[in-house]
């Protein structure tokens, strides 16, 4: 198993050495370049001004060299600087040490995953199961169309609709950001509360989408199972219902959802980068946001390959998961 | 299952027990904006923005989000009156030299960095020093080479000698080149703490930042023109407009820059027009059409002013813009002291158009112009993802078919544009704009010799007259002289129509109505922000110790 896992972990050195390399490609294939910013044809700033600032950028080598540079910087874990004029190293900018966690970026877009993962799995695994029990039923159907709505639904849409309703008219929820601005004078508790509400809707509108995947690979998944011998033993044995369901059943048929648990963190990181914009929430998806519309090719490297690291984790976790769960892995 | 919903549910209710401290709003038939009082200290004003600032020393900054919040930190030896005269900031005077090589800055005394040291003439120096250092990465150095000696005379005195007269030079001595030397000398500016946690003389002060949230700056208490009243200006970063606009009408921003949509429509409510007040003057840019004068098309002055005539620049301003703007006459923005308004302007007219067509040589054959058997067909460039170009292009293609002229509109990728076509002058017509910095020198623009690669002129405009006032403006300090100058280059470039001039679009900011003293200028709104003030009435956040 040992020998399993480590496998596992040195395939994912040449993966993360090709998304770097295909990624390094395609932004630089992007028009557009860092300095464009100072070249909105302003004539107080001279063409020799721009030229001394590629140079500076080494934006005027060849782009093997300049992913050679990059590539010598990250073996050592280093980041680079960003091309953003204040030009701070690239990993300060994600994850600043000297400041509290929660305004350190890559822990604001993680936190916020975390939980709308666990709402997506509050809520899509007992629809699931409760779908799959009651198969074909208006429960069922209503609940399909409810997360398959939520699926289709564009998450910006909804979030403005949502912030229209509880910030405009009802005066309940906070519309952007993560604190008040009278955060720092709360006491504790009320410091809590003022980062509840202001998470609320974005999880919900990030587990909302969610929301379809996880029910219906529950559903089926389930369905699959009740049909199996030993689930009918268990029925002819005269179980109740209820324990046959969670008990035996619900064991065998959450495996799948290891699976897409471990496949949708590079979907969820993405999903960031919309709701993190619209709701104003200082996570690394507004930070890669604000990288791509000023072509900071170090900070965008560098989140791409903190979330290509983030999801190669994943499925390796998916696996280390799957091995828990399931004895025939374990056996082989 | 049900009891998840019915957690949900009562969850959901909770949050209507959840009160909210509204700022204040304007109750039935009385409007904030009637409601006055005398000045009062206190308060706080939220700005939205749609970018984050990357750093807070002027000289390092490219874009506006940095600038601005810079602008409220540092100051500089001079500014911007409303009039857009010259007028003395930090500098009590100044002397020019007859000749007006050299200009003599006498500071203000007694004036303090935030930390305590005095101001002195060894910051400036040492600004100077900095930002025509190979090793600075700036933008703005260029004004600065042309410095060929500076000196400080003594602490309060300080003195720079040019090559040639140059009648830019007194506003370039603005907040870019004056830095605490004391907390910089001997260290990489660009890797000093004070990118991000700088120390001005400014009317506020930064007390925190909270990256991709907010900025959060507190009053000057010892600004030397006063302390400023509103005790904390928070600038909020929220990268989604329709959010701002949310927050907005919450209160979580008090003051943001509208969209067109938003200005003439979303805002014109009841409750809009009680509670907020809106602004509108014409920003420091032009949209223009350039025609590349070497091309046989553009080379006869009758063609260009054709085109002129066969445009309707108000119909541009009105479907573009939706009315938020002003027809261009001139590379100038209206209501400035070098704008000239009695210039010749082409009034829609496309039988003009037409007349004037024909006597260039151009006849109709099957509903299209021909001269020397080649059809009038030329492409207008543009740069990808400006919507207000494209709209702009589409217009007056259809205008310019309708006296017999066919064009292809072709958007491109900005450098790409750049480099392969403005630079190589390999374009019939582009639309583009261009700031105009409040000093009216526009030399490398229009001068004649400023044609090469990579160079302004791209056009090609030549004419010995401008040429010749160009120098001329820029080398007296004589406002009146420049003043003189600049309306006949508009004059003549009216005539000659190198470009056609189409519209200066209009800032249109709104502000709650809370706060009072702002006074709309030619400059904007933002230049007298340490005299906003709310009313003790009408005061909102309560500063926490």
């Amino acid at each position: 198993m040992i020998m399993y896992l480590a496998k596992r972990f040195l395939e994912m050195i040449p993966t993360l050495f090709g998304i770097t390399l295909i990624s390094f490609f395609i932004i630089h294939l992007a028009p557009g370049k860092p300095t464009d910013i100072f070249s909105e044809l302003n004539p107080k700033i001279t063409p020799e001004a721009r030229e001394r600032l590629e140079k500076l950028y080494n934006l005027d080598k060849p782009i093997m060299v300049q992913y050679g540079l990059w590539l010598k910087k990250i073996v050592k874990l280093d980041f680079g600087d960003s091309f953003s004029s204040d030009r701070r190293p690239v990993m300060q900018r994600i994850w600043d040490t000297k400041k509290p966690l929660i305004e350190r970026r890559l822990f604001v877009t993680f936190m916020i995953n975390l939980l709308s993962m666990i709402v997506i799995f509050l809520i899509a695994i007992p629809i699931g199961i409760s779908s799959a029990t009651h198969q074909l039923s208006l429960y069922d159907k209503i609940t399909t169309t409810v997360v398959f709505v939520g699926f289709a639904m564009p998450s910006f849409w909804l979030a403005l609709l949502l912030m229209i309703l509880f910030g405009v008219y009802l005066h309940w929820l906070p519309i952007s950001q993560l604190k008040s601005m009278n955060f720092d004078s709360l006491p504790l508790i009320g410091q809590i509360w003022d980062l509840f509400k202001h998470l609320l809707l974005p999880i919900f509108v990030s587990a909302f989408g969610g929301l379809a995947a996880d029910s219906r690979f529950m559903r089926s998944s389930m369905l699959e199972v009740i049909r199996q011998d030993y689930v009918t033993v268990a029925r002819a044995k005269g179980l109740p219902e209820k324990t046959v369901i969670y008990r035996h059943a619900f064991r065998n048929a959450l495996l799948p959802i290891i699976t897409l648990t471990g496949l949708s963190i590079g979907g969820l990181i993405g999903g960031s980068v919309i709701f993190e914009n619209i709701f104003g929430i200082p996570g690394m998806g507004q930070l890669f946001y604000m990288s791509v519309m000023t072509r900071d090719y170090p900070m965008v490297m560098g989140i791409l390959t903190i979330g290509a690291v983030l999801t190669l984790a994943g499925n390796l976790m998916a696996d280390i998961g799957y091995m828990l769960a399931d004895p025939r892995i374990r056996a082989k | 299952m049900e009891k998840i919903f019915c957690l949900l549910i009562v969850f959901l209710m909770g949050f209507s027990l959840v009160g909210c401290k509204g700022r204040p709003e304007a109750t039935d038939g009385q409007s904030l904006v009637s409601i006055t009082g005398e000045p009062a200290y206190g308060d706080a004003l939220a700005e939205g923005s749609i970018g984050e600032p990357s750093v807070l020393i002027p000289m390092l900054a490219g874009d506006s989000a940095s600038h601005e919040v810079a602008g409220l930190v540092f100051n500089g030896l001079v500014k911007y009156d409303t009039d857009l005269s010259i007028i003395g900031d930090l500098a009590e005077s100044w002397d020019i030299s007859r000749d007006g090589l050299v200009i003599t800055f006498r500071l203000k005394k007694g004036i303090q960095w935030t930390d305590g040291v005095e101001f002195t003439a060894e910051d400036v120096m040492y600004g100077y020093k900095t930002i025509v250092d190979e090793k600075t990465p700036t933008a703005y150095s260029e004004d600065f080479k042309q410095v060929k000696k500076a000196e400080v005379i003594d602490r309060y005195t300080f003195r720079v000698t040019y090559e040639k007269p140059f009648a830019p030079a007194l506003s370039t001595w603005g907040n870019l080149v004056v830095l605490p030397k004391h907390l910089l000398e001997g260290k990489d500016i660009t890797k000093s703490e004070l990118t991000r946690n700088p120390v001005g003389m400014g009317p506020y002060k930064l007390d925190k930042w909270i990256s991709g949230q907010q900025l959060v700056l507190d009053s000057n208490k010892d600004y030397f023109e006063g302390r400023p009243y509103v005790d904390q200006f928070i600038y909020r970063i929220i990268p989604d407009r329709a959010t701002m606009f949310l927050e907005l009408q919450t209160g979580g921003v008090d003051m943001m820059d509208l969209t067109p949509l938003q200005y003439t429509k979303q805002t014109n409510t009841e409750y809009f027009r009680k509670n907020f007040q809106k602004f509108r003057y014409p920003q420091f840019v032009y949209t223009y059409m350039g025609f590349n004068l070497k091309h046989p098309f553009f080379q006869d002055r009758r063609v260009r002013q054709a085109i002129a005539y066969a445009i309707d620049k108000s119909e541009i301003v009105d479907v573009v813009l939706f009315g938020l703007g002003s027809p261009a006459t001139g590379p100038f923005v209206p209501n400035t002291w070098p704008y000239n308004p009695n210039v010749k302007k082409y009034e829609f007219n496309p039988e003009k158009a037409k007349q004037l067509l024909r006597e260039a040589g151009w006849v109709e054959k099957n509903g299209i112009l021909e001269k020397d058997g080649r059809p009038f067909r030329f492409t207008i460039l543009t740069n990808m993802g400006n919507a207000l170009r494209m709209n702009t292009a589409t217009i007056i293609q259809w205008r310019l078919a309708k006296v017999g002229i066919e064009v292809d509109i072709k958007a491109l990728e900005w450098s790409t544009f750049v480099n392969e076509f403005i630079d190589k002058r390999r374009f019939e017509a582009v639309i583009l704009g261009w700031q105009i910095s409040p000093d009216p020198d526009q030399y490398d623009i229009w001068y004649s010799g400023k044609t090469k690669e990579k160079e302004f002129n791209f056009v090609s405009y030549n004419n010995p007259e401008v040429d010749a006032l160009l120098e001329k403006g820029r080398r007296t300090f004589d406002i009146e002289e420049r003043k003189k100058a600049y309306f006949r280059i508009q004059e003549i470039l009216a005539e000659d129509q190198p470009y056609i001039f189409l519209y200066v679009p209009d800032a249109t900011p709104i502000v709650h109505a809370r706060f009072k003293g702002i006074k709309p200028s030619p400059i904007g709104i933002t230049y007298n922000l340490p005299k906003w003030y709310v009313p003790k009435s009408l005061q909102r956040h309560r500063m926490v110790p």
